[in-house]
């Protein structure tokens, strides 16, 4: 590995800071490239996919294109068209309603439901992503709270009672090869039909994404320490509640934040699925929803940057609070 | 009132059978392992059969488990069409075209280091992501046929298996490679015969981890438009008759083929990786 030649060079001890930069610089420039290529590919797409639309635009405006009229050319190949029409190809990344928006008509969309909406003090208007967000969010947090503290209760019960261990952790561990989010759309009508609507229905089904996850992960953090560290706290005459939490849930943090991690991004995703069958009222879920009824594909595609950054910061949440509790445990790398 | 009581009683006796079971010699052996959650899956359709019917709960809100059984044998012929429609040609066919393409952009992220440095990141970072939520964009692009499904199944199963699939390729370490270049291997043999057998357990690890996520992917795309069938689509126009016994049934088939196909991968691995210690001991 070069990385081993760079660390025995000569005066690398003294050159301390400018390795780390040399390192960081190392690491950051080929996801700045696969991140640039993408964007590259991006524009290139939107060439073949918006031509018609662009063209007939175009035509609409007084241009001359090449086989005339939209139905001449609604059967013909795209790249036909952009061979034929190279002078008349400028408008394929600024249409109104294109197939394939360019990245910085979605940047620019974001930013203007958001921070734009924000400096005209409409932070929270029905048009801003934040409100939307929000929406999501919440009902994720709820339902990621509630399905964690019962993960790890139910953890804690089958470590503990063997017959509930041989009972529940079969069909907890079949229950992940079920795809439990077709379930969404039925709990939120039945709990709709029985007046529970709102943040609730969708926070259920968050939680039984991220129950099951943090179910797993936890038996095995929690069964995790050796026998001979079990065997001292039987020495020390200890309570199984004392083990407890002086050795197995210490010992499961690593195991629980990992899990952490799977039943965020799940639970995320039963939110923004939760808010399709109810008609596309506020979330993130039902601007995807609204956007594919009115063609707004601006609106899908800045809808689902919103979630994946939402899904980032999460993310990027969890592994922060990982790193300072495991550091500050004295488990961190 | 008694079918209440006695559900409930039935659960009390099951759950003292079961902590008898667990603390018997029996709870070592095989019979043992299945018998007890076997016996717990039958409490809870015996506890909700009874409390649905005990207390008279509409079938609009929760069916009777033998409602749903009864649904599923009237109807095997829809479930079997929106089986095929979703499961055979949305989610299979995208599970094959994604694991292929993921397979092979690892391999040219293998052959090339500073692409598996790019990719890497941003993979793991995609993985996370509610990808799911590509399903309107594609679902415009490719049609409401299942095309479209299996287009965001792609999506779908594509990052978890290229992680993986990177993760594995480095996996065979120094030693062993060093042995393949006193032999004078080749890199194409020593891909061949080290590199490619050492990265199956990650491989299938991202392919178990796919298995799910393509029923997902295809399901939820059905909400965003289908044909009048599929899995997904008469889940949501089902739910909107309130005919939930349908619902169910068609959640037992997505279940059904969800362990199946999850038990079929599995079973794949058991063959492949035979060597790796996590499948040693299991006859």
């Amino acid at each position: 590995m070069a990385d081993a030649a760079v660390t025995a060079s000569p005066g690398a001890g003294v050159a301390g800071r400018g390795r780390f930069a040399a390192r960081a610089a190392r690491a950051v420039w080929p996801v700045l490239m696969v991140v640039g290529v993408t964007v590259g590919l991006w524009y290139a797409a939107c060439l073949p996919m918006n031509v018609k639309e662009s063209l007939n635009q175009a035509e609409r405006a007084g241009a001359v294109i090449v086989p005339e009229g939209g139905q001449a050319r609604r059967d013909a190949s795209p790249w036909g068209l952009m061979a034929q029409n190279p002078a008349h190809l400028g408008g394929v990344w600024s249409q109104d309603r294109p197939r394939l928006p360019a990245p910085h008509q979605v940047a620019v969309e974001l930013y203007e439901t958001t921070v734009g909406m924000a400096l005209a003090g409409r932070a929270f208007s029905n048009r801003s992503l934040f409100t939307h967000a929000w929406v999501t969010l919440s009902a994720t947090l709820l339902g990621f709270g509630i399905g964690t503290a019962l993960g790890i209760l139910l953890a804690v019960g089958i470590v503990h009672n063997r017959a509930m261990d041989m009972s529940v952790m079969p069909w907890a561990i079949a229950s992940q090869t079920i795809p439990i989010l077709a379930l969404a759309p039925m709990i939120v009508v039945v709990l709709n039909s029985v007046g529970i609507s709102g943040l609730l229905p969708k926070a259920l089904i968050s939680a039984y994404l991220s129950f099951f996850p943090v179910v797993v992960g936890m038996v095995k953090g929690l069964r995790s320490p050796e026998a001979a560290q079990l065997d001292l706290l039987w020495t020390y005459n200890a309570t199984p509640a004392q083990t407890l939490w002086k050795l197995r849930l210490p010992a499961s943090m690593p195991y629980l934040f990992a899990s952490l991690k799977v039943g965020v991004a799940a639970s995320l995703v039963g939110a923004i699925v939760g808010e399709l069958p109810t008609g596309a009222v506020a979330g993130l879920g039902a601007r995807l929803l609204a956007g594919s009824y009115y063609g707004q594909t601006v609106q899908i595609w800045s809808a689902l940057f919103a979630a994946a950054i939402l899904a980032a910061l999460l993310v990027g949440l969890i592994g922060l609070l990982q790193r300072v509790v495991l550091g500050r445990m004295g488990m961190g790398r | 009132m008694a079918l209440i009581a006695g559900s409930l009683a039935f659960w009390a006796a099951a759950w003292w059978l079961n902590v008898r079971l667990a603390a018997s010699r029996w709870a070592g052996t095989t019979a043992g392992r299945l018998a007890v959650p076997a016996i717990f899956g039958a409490t809870l359709l015996v506890l909700w059969e009874g409390l649905v019917r005990g207390l008279s709960v509409p079938s609009v809100i929760l069916p009777p488990p033998s409602a749903i059984a009864a649904r599923f044998v009237v109807s095997t012929d829809i479930l079997w069409a929106d089986f095929v429609q979703t499961f055979v040609k949305g989610a299979l066919t995208g599970y094959a075209i994604g694991a292929l393409a993921a397979f092979a952009v690892a391999l040219a992220a293998d052959r090339w280091d500073v692409l598996r440095r790019g990719m890497l990141p941003v993979g793991s970072f995609m993985a996370a992501l509610p990808i799911v939520g590509t399903a309107p964009i594609l679902v415009m692009w490719f049609g409401f046929d299942w095309q479209s499904k299996a287009a965001v199944v792609v999506v779908m199963v594509f990052f978890p298996i290229l992680v993986n699939t990177v993760e594995g390729l480095r996996a065979a370490d120094a030693m062993q490679r060093d042995l393949m270049v006193t032999y004078a291997a080749s890199p194409l043999q020593t891909l061949l015969k080290l590199r490619l057998p050492a990265a199956m357990p990650f491989v299938f690890n991202g392919l178990k981890i796919s298995t799910t996520l393509a029923l997902i992917g295809a399901i939820v795309a059905e909400f965003f438009g289908s044909p009048t069938l599929g899995m997904g689509f008469r889940i949501s126009t089902e739910v909107g008759r309130l005919a939930l016994d349908m619902v169910w049934a068609e959640i037992v088939v997505a279940a059904l083929a969800g362990s199946a196909f999850y038990g079929v991968v599995a079973a794949v691995e058991r063959r492949v990786t035979f060597w790796h210690p996590s499948q040693r001991g299991r006859g």
